[in-house]
């Protein structure tokens, strides 16, 4: 079944998350406000307030009794959700691993946002790659309207995998810009998503069990080997969803890695989340000018796309890739080091040069889009270069 | 009319509660806690659970001292994940997924590391959101489940790994917080004190409790025998000789009134508690801080004397 009878509205990456979570109607969401999330859970507690959903809304006294409530609720069969940024984000850490460990799909919004100190409330990915060995499966949206189809992909994804999973969006960039987005409506929404049918329950009076025994040396690490099941599970599963939803909505979203001219790509660079939109700008520009760049965006980076990744890297003299975090490895970002270590097994690999940017908010002009195509491509035309470079710097 | 306290068969016979098996040391008085305060509902339990002794002791995969559905999620937060569970049952009667006619008493167990100190904050949270839970505090005074650490529920001259009696310093120089009167300050329909050694005194208060819609407090002594220092057989007499020197004063706060539960006909003096406990050994030939201690009791029990019957805002 194929509709395509979207609904136009105008909206930020924080209203669309909100809209979304409302056609969603989750049992329970308990959030704390944080910018530059804070807006979802406002505009939520007033859809709260107004009847809009039937949610039970609690607004608990941080982000750490947030996610415990979130985990108490799900342990007990509800639909849940929360959102964050940042601070909430690192503070939430504790619980984020044993949410993942109880397998409880709850799904969060986050508005990626720099980690203190020093203190910044503009974007980077410094919150999301914090958590990224937490056992959530991480996505990130590239625009309000993908974080929108995004949030309603992700209930049915973690519902499907047992596992919670993270929806990224780039802080102010995207929560605070306002776009065009296509809405489905209520109804379909709902029929998408259908109903949780959850492993098990706190709430079952009649066949009692116990969540969160004691684990130690003779089964805590077949737990863990069984929750890796859940990811590996993850890596099909979201592609399915994925391609249900684009057939029945006639959309046309990446479920790991969206490519973009990369038909006779020479070299490629590799970017997640907003900054992709000002990088596919700059390779128009740079591709009329004869150079055979492509882009490679990632969208899931939990479970880690690294069997596409080298096929889509196949036969590239160079990537550049693009980090909006530091590892302090002192060997680049986060997604650099992934990416690498991706493509080591390959007989043959492209050059590989990451660049560090937009950190704390700092600003990625289409300037320096070109500055690291043109770096990328004297990487492919075997001009040697450091492991990392900083894009943006005032220096 | 509900019975207002069970007789000892009759709490026998319920089936809540923690099976035998569990690894709490023995002499612990806190599975007789737990018993008795689950005992004491009418309806089914399902029980949160802080880090802790309590959690350790009773569970390790695979196997389970628990007959009633029981989640643990991490030290700190057992009164945001409990109210995670009463908030998804209250959904979920909403939405009709639940029946609505079910009755459920949802139960927190913190000890004292979960409740006073690394746990106050979700523990007010939730107390302030007014869920509908009873927090049980078994307040041993320490952290005993890492190894006899103070923590701010450890009385004034206590020995403590971390506040050791020493050549300068004898033992913790601080004086505990009042955890009861924090907790009752959320104004909370109903907080008490109450002691292993006054079991009909501490089931009525469960049942009272469980009778009430709303957040709940119980604070529990729990004598811990390696922690204090005393023959495993002499818990529930440590328990009974906190409430007789009025170290530990059983009393209500029901619905804003105080009620004194238990008056001592010969209040003792708290050197009879102190001299039977190893942790407090160095003190016994340092009257001046015995006395300090004496004065802190008595003029808590004087407050309550007066409190004995007022409404708060009297």
């Amino acid at each position: 079944m194929k509709t395509k009878a979207f609904i136009k509205h105008a909206l930020t990456g924080n209203e669309a998350a909100a809209y979304a979570m409302k056609q969603i109607n989750p049992d329970v969401v308990a959030a704390y406000p944080i910018t530059p999330a804070t807006e979802i859970v406002q505009i939520f507690s007033k859809y709260v307030s107004n009847g809009e959903v039937t949610t039970e809304f609690v607004p608990v006294e941080s982000e750490h009794s947030a996610m415990s409530v979130c985990v108490g609720a799900s342990a007990s069969g509800a639909r849940v959700m929360t959102a964050t940024a940042s601070q909430g984000l690192a503070l939430m850490h504790e619980i984020l691993y044993i949410a993942a460990s109880l397998r409880l799909p709850i799904v969060m919004v986050v508005g990626n946002r720099a980690l203190s100190g020093p203190i910044n409330i503009h974007c980077d990915h410094s919150d999301a790659m914090g958590s990224r060995d937490s056992g959530w499966i991480q996505m990130f949206c590239e625009n309000a309207n993908e974080v929108y189809h995004t949030v309603i992909m992700a209930v049915k994804i973690a519902e499907k995998v047992n596992l919670p999973c993270m929806v990224g969006m780039d802080g102010f960039i995207i929560t605070h810009g306002m776009e065009v987005i296509e809405t489905i409506d209520d109804e379909e929404v709902k029929r998408f998503i259908s109903k949780r049918t959850p492993l098990y329950s706190v709430l079952d009076i009649e066949k009692p069990i116990t969540i969160g025994p004691l684990d130690l040396f003779d089964w805590y690490f077949e737990h863990k080997r069984s929750q890796l099941e859940g990811m590996l599970q993850a890596k099909k599963v979201i592609p399915e969803v994925v391609e249900e939803y684009n057939q029945r909505f006639g959309t046309n979203f990446p479920a790991f890695l969206e490519t973009y001219r990369m038909d006779d790509a020479e070299f490629a660079i590799i970017s997640m989340s907003s900054a992709a939109g000002t990088m596919k700008e700059a390779i128009d520009i740079k591709r009329e000018e004869g150079l055979k760049v492509g882009l490679l965006r990632i969208k899931t980076t939990r479970p880690f796309p690294y069997e596409i990744l080298r096929e889509k890297t196949k036969g590239l003299k160079a990537i550049g890739i693009m980090d909006r975090a530091e590892s302090w490895s002192t060997m680049g970002g986060p997604l650099s080091i992934e990416v690498k270590s991706a493509l080591y097994p390959l007989d043959k690999r492209p050059f590989a040069i990451d660049f560090v940017f937009g950190l704390g908010g700092r600003e990625f002009p289409i300037e320096d889009a070109f500055k690291i195509i043109d770096i990328t491509r004297k990487l492919s035309e075997g001009e040697e270069f450091p492991e990392f470079v900083h894009i943006g710097l005032k220096e | 009319m509900k019975k207002k306290i069970l007789s000892l068969k009759e709490l026998s016979e319920r089936t809540y509660g923690l099976a035998s098996g569990h690894r709490a040391c023995a002499g612990c008085p806190f599975p007789s806690i737990v018993k008795m305060i689950l005992g004491s509902s009418d309806y089914p339990v399902v029980v949160a659970n802080a880090t802790g002794c309590l959690e350790v002791v009773t569970t390790i995969f695979p196997y389970t001292a628990w007959p009633v559905p029981w989640i643990h999620s991490a030290f700190e937060n057992v009164a945001a994940t409990i109210s995670g569970v009463e908030t998804a049952f209250k959904a979920l009667q909403n939405k009709g997924v639940m029946p609505a006619d079910r009755k459920v008493n949802f139960v927190a167990f913190g000890g004292d590391g979960g409740t006073y100190d690394i746990g106050l904050q979700s523990l007010s949270g939730a107390m302030e959101r007014r869920h509908n839970f009873l927090y049980v505090l078994y307040d041993n005074q320490a952290y005993m489940n890492t190894g006899i650490q103070r923590s701010s529920a450890t009385p004034f001259g206590a020995h403590t790994t971390t506040s050791p009696a020493g050549k300068v310093i004898p033992g913790k120089v601080q004086h505990r917080k009042d955890i009861t009167e924090i907790v009752a300050a959320h104004d909370i329909p109903y907080a008490a004190q109450a002691s292993p050694s006054h079991w009909g005194d501490l089931i009525r208060k469960a049942r009272r409790a469980f009778e009430i819609e709303g957040p709940k407090f119980i604070a529990v002594i729990s004598p811990c025998v390696p922690g204090w220092g005393y023959d495993e057989s002499e818990s529930i007499e440590l328990a009974r000789l906190a409430v007789e020197t009025c170290f530990w004063p059983l009393y209500e706060i029901d619905n804003g009134i105080y009620k004194l539960n238990y008056k001592p006909k010969n209040k003792l003096p708290v050197k009879v508690w102190l001299e039977k406990q190893a942790r407090f050994k160095h003190l016994l030939d340092k009257p001046e801080l015995i006395d300090e201690i004496q004065n802190k009791i008595d003029e808590k029990w004087k407050k309550l004397l007066w409190l004995d019957g007022k409404k708060v805002e009297d």
